[in-house]
């Protein structure tokens, strides 16, 4: 599934990196520490956090995700805007808590499988 | 001419919910002597209001009390801030009390008593002191900077509330002035751990909360004067001044 598909399914407001959602999804991540989305999540992935650092784009580029996507409507700083744009890595924004978008996504995702 | 201090430059009080009662001024003073300490910094978590206290039963004995605060930031990364005086530290505190939000909890988290240096309770805060503020770390550093105190992030080495479990890595815009291990790990097993900080002072500290662990990690200071400059200097490594690890 690419990450349009679930921008589209979900209503998600896109941030930034607009030109790169015809990536494709394979699985997800929810998590706000960053050493273990580090440690744990897997390329392709979408990431799932309340985070909103400079730093996540870093470990989101690392770690080869598809994009991010913020829950609760927090909102990414200048910094981490800048950066992703730079990286190339999509930042979604959701009003729903991390259990209810990640249970979304999750059902899109298996759906499709 | 140049000596070496013994610093522990983050110790709690009976203000932090987490330490026990009987951490409170002049019982930490007289602790921290028997230690032999010359130099320990007061932060409780988002609050200060001791400091004075701490510095009023240090008066006249050979102890330097650097005012200072463990910040909880938006990201849940514990900052040591260090200051040189109680204007800048008030400064800092109404910031934090502007973006530090909820009350406490006595039975779940614990008293957080302000206790003068005669020992006895001035009041009892009620602000939700372990909890977050809504600001960013970066906003906080600057902060910091800006009234010309040291931003050190507390026990990177530790899962829990530290700069590398919340955010990471430590990236290279972050202006910090060094960075705290804990005592459990220690200078030269950080130094071993975290190769790619090399570049960064390192300090490490007893985080007391129980007066018999102040001074079980100290950082050794080669100083002038048990003065905030001369500690300044000693993290940048200026005019001579150094950690000594």
């Amino acid at each position: 599934m690419k990450i349009e598909e679930i921008v589209q399914a979900l209503g998600l407001e896109v941030k930034c990196a607009k030109d790169c959602l015809d990536r494709e999804v394979t699985g997800g991540y929810t998590g706000d520490l960053l050493s273990d989305v580090m440690g744990n999540s897997k390329a392709g992935y979408i990431w799932i956090t309340r985070q909103v650092h400079q730093n996540i784009v870093a470990v989101a580029s690392l770690k080869e995700h598809s994009a991010i996507i913020l829950i609760n409507s927090s909102q990414p700083t200048a910094e981490t805007m800048d950066k992703a744009e730079a990286e190339k890595i999509p930042i979604m924004v959701s009003d729903l808590p991390a259990f209810e978008i990640s249970g979304k996504i999750y059902n899109l995702l298996t759906a499709n499988s | 001419m140049l000596k070496v201090y013994h610093c522990d430059l983050h110790i709690h009080t009976c203000l932090s919910p987490c330490a026990e009662l009987d951490m409170h001024p002049q019982a930490l003073v007289d602790r921290a002597l028997e230690k032999n300490l010359d130099i320990i910094a007061i932060s409780d978590h988002n609050a200060s209001a001791n400091v004075p206290y701490v510095q009023a039963a240090a008066a006249g004995k050979n102890i330097r009390i650097v005012p200072a605060m463990e910040i909880t930031t938006r990201e849940e990364v514990h900052l040591l801030a260090l200051l040189e005086n109680l204007f800048a530290l008030r400064e800092l505190q109404t910031l934090i009390d502007r973006h530090l939000f909820g009350e406490n909890d006595e039975d779940r988290f614990g008293v957080q008593a302000v206790v003068n240096e005669r020992g006895e309770v001035e009041e009892l805060n009620n602000q939700l002191l372990i909890g977050a503020t809504d600001l960013s770390i970066d906003e906080i550093v600057d902060t910091i900077h800006r009234l010309k105190g040291l931003a050190i992030p507390a026990h990177i080495d530790r899962e829990s509330f530290s700069v590398l479990g919340q955010l990471g890595f430590i990236d290279d815009n972050a202006h910090f002035d060094a960075l705290e291990i804990s005592g459990r790990t220690g200078l030269a097993k950080g130094r071993l751990q975290y190769p790619e900080l090399r570049h960064y002072p390192f300090v490490t500290s007893s985080d007391a909360h129980f007066v018999r662990d102040i001074g079980t990690a100290t950082t050794p200071l080669l100083l002038e004067a048990p003065t905030f400059a001369e500690i300044k200097m000693a993290l940048a490594g200026q005019n001579g001044r150094r950690i000594v690890e």
